[in-house]
C-alpha cells in the first residue's frame, strides 16, 4: 500500500477479534492493564454474544491521551484471532490501519484490501510448538499475541511482566509458561516487524490515582458501605456480576469476628417477582436492602413496584440495562428502561431514578440511592447499562467519608416510641408529605398494617373517595418534596453555545468528545448531564435557556426525550432527538455526524 | 360481616396470660368475612394459639397476600405488625422480613388460590429455603372474592354453585409440602378448634417451615351439596390420625395414654407435641410412609387431619446459610461499613 500511517502515540484503537470460551479474556485485559499502568488513559469495551462458547467475542481497547472514555469509531489496529468474522473485521479497520493475523494457514484470498496493512504472525505454529496439551495452546496463543502487540506498540515488557508475576502469584507453575508465551510473540514481532508502529504507546503520568473497575462491582462496593445487608436477586445479564461481586465483598468483609458467621443475607430467588418480594420484606423490616436486574427482570417487578410506591416502602433497585424489547440483546448496551423504570406499575405510579455516568457515579449514586430510598420512601432506581455495569473503565479511585452515617429518614424507634402519644404511619405531620415510619418488633405502639390497598392516615382500609383522594394528593406533594433531594444536574457551559445538549448515563463520555470535536469546528454547544428523575429546577432553567437542545440517548423512542416532554416544560419543537440503538455503547462520532445534519437541516429550513 | 364494634374490656373474671394480658389483647379489628366463615373460626384459634403461649403481640409479623384468607390478619393480633402484599407472594416478603429480624415470629396467611395457583412456585420455594415460620393456607377450594370459580385444590368431581363439575386434579398442599421437606406439616378444619389450637401452637413453636393446611368452608360459594369442601362433606370425611397436645418447655409430660400409643415429639424450643395414635401405625416422622398413606386417603376422598409429618431435626435457612444470631437489624453501621482504609486497600486491585 502506498499510503503512509500518521503517528498516532497515546491515541489509537486496537480491536481484538475472538471466539468466545478460548481464555481471550485475560489476554486482552493484561494487554489493557499494560497500557493503564504505563500512565496512559485507557478504557476497553467487550462486545460479547448471548453464549459461553464458540461465538464471536470482541474487545476494543482505547487508548487516548486526552482520556475520552467512549468508542471513537475507529479502529486502528485489529487483531483478528476469529476467521469466522475475517470479512467484517478487515472491512472495519480505518484506512491505513493495521490487521494482525494468524499467518499458520494461508488466508490471502479472505484478505483484500490494500488500504491498510497486514501483519502476518503463525501463531498457532509457534505455540504447537511450544506447548504439547491442547488447552494450553489455545492459552497461550493469546497470550503469545499480546507479546506480538508488545513490540508493535512498544508496551512496556517490564509492566507485563510486573502483571503476570502478580496473576500468578499463587500459580508459579503457570508463571514461566506466560513469560514464554510473551516473548515468543514479542521476539517474533521484533524479528520480522519495523516495530514500533506508528500507532503506538509512549508512557505517561495521567492514570494514578485512578483505578480501571467495572459499574457492577462498584456498586456492589457502594452498597456494602452504605450498610445493605439483605440482597435478593435472581441472575439475569448483564446484572449477574453486581450481586457476584457484593457477595464476594461480604464473604471478606462481613464475616463476625468472633462467631465466623455472616452479618449479611443473600437470597438467590426463584425469579424476580420473588426477589423484589423480599428485598421489600428486609426493608420493611428495617434493614437496608436492594435487588439488582435487568429488563425482563424490571418488567417481573412491577407489581411490587407500585405496592412499594403506595406502601411508601424504601428500596434500592439496580436496573443493568440491557438491549430490549423483550429477550432483546441479552449482552448488548441500552438506555431503553427509563420509561417503564419511571412510571413502572400499574395506576398511578411514579418513580425515582438515579442514572450513573461511570463505575465511579456506580459508587457513590449507590450510596446515595440507599439514603434517598430511605429519606423519601420509595423506590430508587439506579439505572445502569451493560456498558458501565460489565466493561472496565478508568476512574479516580473512588474515597470513603469515614464519618458517614446512614441517613435512615423518619423513622421512630424504641425510645422515640416510648415517649410519643400515638402513631399515625400515613400522617403528614411535618407537611413535606413524607410521613413517619417504625420497623416491626421494636415497640407496641408501632405496629400498623401495611396493605396494597386503599389506606387512611392510620394505615386503616378505606375505600372512602375522600380518603383515597387524600392519599394520592398528598402522595403527589411527596413528589415535590422528592424533587429537591435529586442529585443535582452536571452542566458544561462553552463560551457562545448555539444550541444545549442533554443527556445521561453513560452517554456522558460520546457527548463530551463529540461537543469538544463540534467546538473546534465552530459550533459550541452547553450540556446538561442529568443525573435523576424526577428533574429539578436546574433541569428546568437549562430548558429555559436554550431555545433548541439536543437529547442524547440509546433508545430507539427518545425515552429521555418523553419524559422531558410529560415531566418539564420543555416543548416538542425545542427538543431535538440524537439517537443510538444498535447495541453497541454509543460512540463520538455517531453523535457528532446526527448534530451536524440535524444543525444543516435546521439551517436549511430557516 | 357485622358491624358493630366490641368494646374491649374485659370481665374481672376472665384470665391473663403470663404476660398479663387478656385474650381480647389478641383479637383484631371486626372482620368483614362472610358470617359463619371458616376463616373467622381460624383467627379465632390463632388467637387463643397466641394468647395461650403468652407472646407479645408486637414480635408477631403476620403477612398475608390477597383474597378472602389475606385480609385475616387484619382480625387477630391488631397489636402486631402486618405486611398484606401482592396475590402470592406472602413467602417472598415473609422471607426477606425474616432475613433481616430472625428474632420475630412469623405468620404467614394464604389461601389455596394465593398458594397453590398464582403463589405456587413461591409457595414451593419457601420450603425449599425452610424458612422460619408457620404458613397457613385456609383451604375452601374455591376463589371467593371473585364469586366462586373453582380453586387449583378442587377435588374432581366436586361441584360448583352453579352445577359445573371440576374436573382437574388437585394439588394437596399437604402432600405438596412433605415432598418439598418442610419439616412440619399439619392439617386441620376451621370446624375443630380443639384440634387446631395445639397444632398451630406447635406450628409457631417448630423452627423451620411449618405448613398448616386448614380446611376451611366458603359459606357463600363452596358449602352446598357436592361440594368436598363443605362443612357437611368435611365432617364426614374428615379424621384424626392422632389427638394432639401442646406441652410448653416448663412442663412435665404426664402420661395418661388410655391404652394408646403416647408418642412426644420434641420441638426446638423445648416444647413438645403429644400425640396419642388414633391410627395405629401412622407415623409422622416417616416421610416417605406418612407420604403413601396421605395419598392413599387423597384417592379415596378421606380427609385425615392432625400433625402429617414432622422432622425434629429440621435446620432452617438461617441456620444453613449462616447467618449471624443477631438480627441484621440491630448491627451497627460500623459493624457493617469497613471504612476508608479498607476501601483504599479494595481499590488496590484495581489498580
Amino acid at each position: 500500500m502506498s499510503e503512509k500511517t500518521p503517528q498516532r502515540v497515546n491515541d489509537f484503537v486496537v480491536k481484538l477479534a475472538n471466539v468466545n470460551g478460548t481464555g481471550s479474556a485475560s489476554a486482552n485485559g493484561l494487554l489493557m492493564k499494560t497500557i493503564f499502568r504505563m500512565g496512559v488513559p485507557v478504557t476497553a469495551k467487550n462486545f460479547f454474544p448471548s453464549n459461553i462458547q464458540g461465538l464471536p467475542t470482541w474487545y476494543e481497547i482505547r487508548v487516548s491521551k486526552d482520556g475520552y472514555q467512549s468508542r471513537s469509531g475507529r479502529v486502528d489496529l485489529m487483531v483478528a484471532m476469529n476467521a469466522q468474522t475475517y470479512a467484517n473485521d478487515l472491512a472495519e479497520v480505518t484506512a491505513g490501519g493495521y490487521l494482525l493475523y494468524d499467518s499458520s494457514w494461508p488466508r490471502d484470498r479472505q484478505l483484500k484490501r490494500d488500504d491498510i496493512h497486514l501483519l502476518g504472525v503463525p501463531l498457532a505454529k509457534m505455540v504447537n510448538q511450544q506447548y504439547s496439551d491442547p488447552r494450553s495452546r489455545i492459552l497461550f496463543k493469546n497470550i503469545a499475541y499480546v507479546g506480538v502487540l508488545s513490540a508493535l506498540l512498544d508496551l512496556d515488557p517490564a509492566v507485563i511482566d510486573e502483571i503476570l508475576d502478580q496473576l500468578f502469584a499463587r500459580k508459579t507453575s503457570l508463571l514461566e509458561a506466560n513469560h514464554q508465551a510473551v516473548a515468543l510473540g514479542r521476539d517474533y514481532a521484533l524479528e520480522h516487524f519495523e516495530c514500533p508502529l506508528p500507532i503506538r504507546v509512549e508512557p505517561m503520568d495521567k492514570t494514578k490515582g485512578h483505578v480501571v473497575i467495572d459499574g457492577n462491582t462498584a456498586a456492589a462496593m457502594g452498597c456494602l458501605f452504605a450498610g445493605a445487608s439483605v440482597g435478593a436477586w435472581y441472575p439475569i445479564t448483564p446484572s449477574t456480576s453486581l450481586m457476584d461481586a457484593f457477595k464476594s465483598l461480604c464473604e471478606r468483609y462481613r464475616i463476625d469476628p468472633e462467631t465466623g458467621k455472616n452479618r449479611f443475607c443473600i437470597i438467590q430467588a426463584e425469579d424476580e417477582l420473588a426477589a423484589i418480594g423480599m428485598t421489600l420484606g428486609a426493608t420493611w423490616s428495617g434493614a437496608r436492602s436492594f435487588t439488582p436486574t435487568s429488563g425482563p427482570g424490571l418488567s417481573l417487578m412491577g407489581e411490587f413496584l407500585g405496592l412499594a410506591y403506595f406502601t411508601e416502602l424504601p428500596l434500592v433497585l439496580f436496573d443493568v440495562q440491557r438491549t430490549g424489547p423483550s429477550t432483546g440483546l441479552p449482552t448488548r448496551t441500552q438506555q431503553s428502561d427509563i420509561i417503564a423504570a419511571a412510571y413502572a406499575s400499574h395506576g398511578d405510579t411514579r418513580h425515582v431514578l438515579l442514572f450513573p455516568k461511570d463505575p465511579e457515579e456506580c459508587f457513590y449514586l449507590t450510596v446515595e440511592a440507599f439514603d434517598l430510598a430511605d429519606r423519601l420512601q420509595t423506590p430508587v432506581m439506579v439505572l445502569s447499562d451493560l456498558d458501565i455495569g460489565m466493561n472496565d473503565w478508568m476512574c479516580p479511585e473512588f474515597k470513603w467519608d469515614d464519618n458517614y452515617r446512614p441517613d435512615r429518614g423518619k423513622v421512630l424507634r424504641r425510645e422515640e416510641l416510648d415517649s410519643a402519644d400515638s402513631f399515625s404511619r400515613y400522617l403528614d405531620v411535618d407537611g413535606d408529605g413524607i410521613c413517619y415510619r417504625t420497623y416491626p418488633g421494636d415497640h407496641p405502639k408501632g405496629a400498623y398494617f401495611l396493605r396494597g390497598s386503599g389506606h387512611t392516615a392510620n394505615a386503616k382500609y378505606t375505600e372512602d373517595p375522600d380518603e383515597y383522594t387524600d392519599l394520592m394528593d398528598r402522595l403527589r406533594r411527596k413528589w415535590e418534596t422528592i424533587k429537591s433531594y435529586m442529585p443535582e444536574p452536571v452542566l458544561h457551559s462553552r463560551n457562545k453555545a448555539v444550541a444545549g445538549v442533554l443527556a445521561c448515563g453513560s452517554s456522558d463520555g460520546a457527548v463530551q468528545e463529540a461537543l469538544d470535536r463540534l467546538e473546534e469546528q465552530g459550533v459550541p454547544m452547553d450540556y446538561l448531564r442529568v443525573r435523576a428523575f424526577p428533574f429539578n429546577e436546574q433541569v428546568e432553567a437549562f430548558l429555559a435557556e436554550h431555545e433548541r437542545v439536543f437529547v442524547v440517548e440509546q433508545n430507539r423512542d427518545g425515552q429521555l426525550k418523553m419524559l422531558l416532554l410529560n415531566e418539564s416544560t420543555a416543548t416538542r419543537e425545542q427538543l431535538i432527538s440524537v439517537l443510538h440503538y444498535n447495541g453497541f455503547p454509543l460512540s463520538s462520532d455517531s453523535v457528532i455526524t446526527q448534530i451536524q445534519v440535524a444543525m444543516s437541516a435546521r439551517g436549511a429550513a430557516a | 360481616m357485622s358491624f358493630i364494634s366490641k368494646p374491649k374490656v374485659g370481665h374481672p373474671a376472665l384470665q391473663r396470660n403470663e404476660l398479663g394480658l387478656w385474650q381480647r389483647d389478641y383479637e383484631g379489628t371486626i372482620s368483614t368475612l362472610c358470617a359463619g366463615c371458616g376463616h373467622d373460626s381460624i383467627s379465632a384459634a390463632l388467637i387463643q394459639t397466641f394468647f395461650e403461649l403468652s407472646i407479645e403481640p408486637y414480635r408477631v409479623a403476620k403477612t398475608s397476600g390477597i383474597g378472602c384468607s389475606s385480609k385475616t390478619p387484619a382480625y387477630f393480633l391488631s397489636q402486631s405488625h402486618a405486611f398484606n402484599s401482592v396475590h402470592g407472594r406472602m413467602p417472598s416478603v415473609t422471607m426477606g422480613a425474616n432475613a433481616a429480624n430472625s428474632s420475630m415470629i412469623f405468620v404467614g396467611i394464604s389461601g389455596d388460590g394465593d398458594s397453590l395457583s398464582i403463589g405456587m412456585g413461591q409457595f414451593c420455594h419457601a420450603i425449599r429455603r425452610n424458612l422460619n415460620m408457620a404458613y397457613i393456607i385456609e383451604n375452601n377450594g374455591v376463589y371467593g372474592l371473585t364469586k366462586g370459580q373453582f380453586s387449583a385444590s378442587a377435588d374432581i368431581g366436586s361441584t360448583a354453585k352453579k352445577g359445573e363439575v371440576n374436573n382437574q386434579k388437585p394439588i394437596d398442599a399437604a402432600l405438596t409440602a412433605i415432598n418439598q421437606g418442610a419439616g412440619y406439616v399439619a392439617r386441620g378444619f376451621s370446624g375443630d378448634k380443639e384440634q387446631l389450637v395445639p397444632l398451630l401452637k406447635g406450628a409457631l413453636r417448630h423452627k423451620g417451615m411449618a405448613l398448616v393446611d386448614i380446611i376451611s368452608p366458603c359459606v357463600t360459594f363452596n358449602d352446598h351439596e357436592g361440594s368436598t369442601k363443605s362443612y357437611a362433606h368435611t365432617r364426614e370425611h374428615y379424621h384424626q390420625l392422632e389427638q394432639t397436645d401442646f406441652v410448653p418447655p416448663a412442663e412435665e409430660i404426664t402420661v395418661s395414654s388410655e391404652g394408646r400409643e403416647l408418642t412426644p415429639v420434641r420441638l426446638h424450643d423445648g416444647s413438645h407435641i403429644l400425640l396419642r395414635n388414633v391410627e395405629k401405625d401412622y407415623d409422622p416422622r416417616d416421610q416417605a410412609g406418612a407420604f403413601a398413606y396421605l395419598k392413599n386417603c387423597q384417592l379415596r376422598g378421606e380427609i385425615p387431619t392432625g400433625l402429617l409429618f414432622i422432622d425434629e431435626n429440621s435446620i432452617d435457612f438461617h441456620e444453613r446459610n449462616n447467618t449471624i444470631e443477631t438480627p441484621l437489624i440491630d448491627l451497627d453501621h460500623e459493624d457493617i461499613c469497613p471504612g476508608a482504609d479498607v476501601l483504599a486497600e479494595m481499590l488496590g486491585r484495581y489498580r
